[in-house]
């Protein structure tokens, strides 16, 4: 079953840049929600982490602050 | 047991990597990470090859070219220590690992400093940030602080200006940074700069709420609200590791000759954790070519 995979992250940032490389090279669909731009979005990556960063990657329901390879690669049965 | 271990796996421990292979030598790389902090960086402009390149795009390019050689490479490992016993390296990991070698390069690179000052560490990623140009655009319309008075400070206070609804500047010295930037941020409507002031405190329950700065020269303490902290106030060399077991100077740096040679035979440095002048990608590239070929050298002599 494909994965729900979900990136918060901001344009400008370059952790955010290498989560979305990895998963395009792997080719894992997902959905990318730029928090810069939408304030609803940022206000619930920071209530569901507790923190203020990005990238956060969600997968189903499991989350991961910064970009973690060999987390992802377990999560995705990469 | 390995003929070379690199620690660090950003422009120096990489390029070290491909010249150790290409030499053929038994060689192990370790590294938190692959790119150390050209991860952080934007646009690079001065690699030659590229007019310009992406930070994360030049680290992919790096990661390839090591990665077509067959080398082990032990990567979300850090090396808290290091030893040496009748000529034999030991390397252990933060994992509880072990590796042995015959001779080491070390490049392990520099992290931001920090301030040292309560409230930081617990608020880390709750309005603490290293990295404006990661971070910055998540403090939209919120009032944040940006600590020092160098370049990386006044870039983070350019980038922010546009952000944020206002900008504290605080820095303990008058600005050290380019008067080019300076002149770039200081007519702005939104930018209060408070020099010669000391961060005391960052307070917070869940995230930061504030900071408590204090004048060096009227001595008054003054309490800013802010949502968010940048401290950018330089990096300090990751060479605890070397503690005890190698020369290092006043800034923790370690101390190489031309020939990336410390005082411990065997024991080879490169990229800016080293004395080398000139913190630049190419620089840090190039002295970890020049530290595997003297490590083969030595190697050579060895046998």
């Amino acid at each position: 079953m494909a994965h729900q995979v979900k990136v918060y992250s901001t344009t400008t940032c370059p952790w955010c840049k290498r989560t979305k490389q990895f998963l395009d090279d792997n080719k894992i669909y997902y959905q990318n929600i730029d928090v810069a731009a939408d304030k609803a979005a940022r206000d619930e990556m920071i209530a569901k982490t507790g923190q203020i960063g990005v990238p956060v990657i969600e997968v189903d329901s499991d989350i991961s602050v910064g970009f973690d390879e060999k987390w992802l690669r377990e999560k995705l049965s990469l | 047991m390995y003929e070379l271990i690199i620690i660090g796996g950003g422009p120096a421990g990489m390029t070290a990597a491909v010249y150790a292979a290409r030499k053929k030598l038994k060689a192990l790389l370790i590294s938190k990470d692959i790119g150390g902090q050209v991860n952080w960086t934007m646009g690079i402009e001065n690699y030659m090859g590229y007019q310009f390149i992406e930070g994360a795009e030049l680290i992919r390019k790096f990661e390839e070219q090591v990665k077509q050689f067959p080398l082990d490479i032990k990567l979300g490992e850090s090396v808290p220590s290091l030893s040496q016993k009748d000529g034999i390296f030991e390397v252990r990991t933060d994992k509880g690992e072990a590796y042995q070698s015959k001779a080491v390069i070390i490049a392990s690179g520099k992290r931001p400093r920090q301030l040292n000052v309560p409230g930081e560490e617990r608020l880390k990623g709750r309005g603490v940030a290293y990295c404006a140009s990661c971070d910055g655009p998540l403090f939209s319309d919120m009032k944040v602080a940006v600590i020092g008075g160098g370049n990386s400070a006044l870039e983070a206070v350019d980038d922010m200006l546009k952000i944020a609804e206002h900008v504290y500047l605080v820095s303990l010295t008058p600005i050290t940074g380019d008067s080019i930037l300076i002149d770039k941020v200081k007519a702005a409507s939104n930018l209060t700069m408070l020099l010669e002031h000391e961060v005391m405190e960052i307070t917070g329950d869940k995230f930061v709420d504030g900071i408590k700065i204090k004048g060096l020269n009227d001595k008054a303490e003054r309490t800013l609200q802010v949502s968010g902290v940048f401290v950018e106030i330089g990096l300090i060399p990751n060479s605890t590791l070397a503690e005890g077991v190698v020369a290092r100077n006043q800034y923790s740096e370690i101390v190489v000759n031309c020939d990336n040679e410390t005082n411990v035979p065997g024991l080879f440095a490169a990229g800016d954790v080293t004395t080398v002048p000139e913190k630049q990608i190419v620089v840090a590239a190039g002295e970890g070519a020049k530290a595997a070929l003297r490590a083969n050298h030595y190697l050579q002599r060895l046998r």
